[in-house]
């Protein structure tokens, strides 16, 4: 995916190295997923909480418009 | 490092949600309320036939959330701790193609990395299951509706990924230009098989078993085949869903934006690292 239309001199400098890197970017994948899990899904095809519709009904005009199915 | 760039990536997400959130409230808003409408007058509508035709009425559902908390403070909620979420996943993308997406700039692979978020996340799986308003899509098919939905954004998020590693890999030997083009070709002929082999919402079984052929509602009939309420505006269902893009596209361009000189003062300004990154050179191509 790189672009010949930049200048060749400023390459991007460094690789982030493994091991301890892994878990914070391992950490921010999983919660940030379950941040989309509750906007996007939860309380309407499965629920967390059981049958309460609180989150559903907050976040109910968001779901629409960001695209994801909603009843 | 790796803290420095999540942190930036979750701030340009809040940031992106924030005005893609303003932009809502003004455009989309009005849309939404609409459509709600649309669907309070069809049930008031059907209700009335049902008791002419001596059929029990379903009890209508209790509010949870006023409409005044859904239109202000819920969608503001929604779409800035969804635009907080991209950031952060945009961030852990971009530091794991730093370094490894050839000769390019912090800012330019900012830039593209905000590409390729809205377009797996939300434009092509937009394309197969675009985005609807209020009163439609049934109750009974939401389950089938949000698996195939998210299987869409699965599969075009891992294409994508796939795409940008078969570049790489073609690089050498057809140059950066032809080598993005056949990745990007490949990345379209794979989507596109999904795409086809994925249903329509409106084939599900429940659907069929209502003879309709889409979601969308058409004019309800009563007895006689005469029209008592009208099918659902094509107008509104248009905007909404071109406004809906344009939230996105506010999101994604200011995560990418934002995130871009940010990038460029953390990483640009120690020339002296790029002498010393030796896998560098190793990971070009």
């Amino acid at each position: 995916m790189s672009t010949a239309s930049q200048p060749t001199t400023a390459a991007t400098p460094l690789v982030i190295p493994g091991s301890r890197a892994v878990l914070w970017l391992v950490g921010t994948v999983l919660l940030a997923l379950a941040v989309y899990y509750f906007i996007g899904v939860d309380q309407g095809a499965v629920s967390v909480f059981g049958n309460d519709t609180h989150i559903h009904e907050f976040v109910h005009d968001g779901r629409h418009f960001l695209g994801f199915p909603c009843h | 490092m790796e803290k420095q760039i999540i942190g930036r990536g979750i701030l340009a997400g809040a940031l992106g949600g924030v005005l893609a959130f303003g932009f809502a409230r003004i455009f989309a808003e009005p849309q939404i309320q609409q459509a709600i409408d649309y669907e309070s007058g069809r049930d008031a509508a059907q209700q009335a036939l049902d008791k002419a035709a001596g059929l029990p009425v379903e009890p209508e559902g209790m509010e949870v959330f006023s409409r005044a908390v859904q239109a202000n403070i819920g969608i503001g909620a929604g779409i800035i701790f969804f635009g907080a979420a991209m950031g952060a996943l945009f961030a852990v993308a971009y530091a794991l193609y730093l370094g490894r997406a050839g000769q390019i700039r912090p800012r330019t692979l900012a830039l593209l990395v905000a590409g390729g978020g809205f377009m797996g996340m939300y434009l092509v799986p937009f394309v197969k299951y675009p985005a609807n308003p209020p009163a439609i899509g049934h109750e009974d098919t939401i389950q089938q509706r949000s698996s195939f939905y998210l299987l869409m954004v699965a599969a075009s998020v891992l294409f994508l990924i796939l795409a940008v590693w078969l570049g790489k890999r073609l690089q050498p030997r057809f140059g950066t230009w032809n080598a993005t083009l056949i990745a990007g070709g490949v990345f379209i002929v794979a989507t596109a098989i999904v795409m086809l082999a994925l249903p329509q919402f409106g084939e599900l079984a429940t659907n069929r078993q209502l003879h309709q052929a889409t979601e969308t509602p058409a004019p309800l009939t009563d007895a006689s085949g005469k029209i008592v309420f009208p099918d659902f505006p094509a107008d509104l269902l248009f905007t909404f869903r071109l406004y809906s893009v344009g939230a996105q596209l506010i999101l994604w361009a200011t995560i990418g934006l934002v995130f871009a000189p940010l990038a460029e003062r953390l990483l640009g300004g120690a020339p002296a690292r790029r002498t010393t990154s030796t896998p560098r050179a190793s990971v070009i191509g």
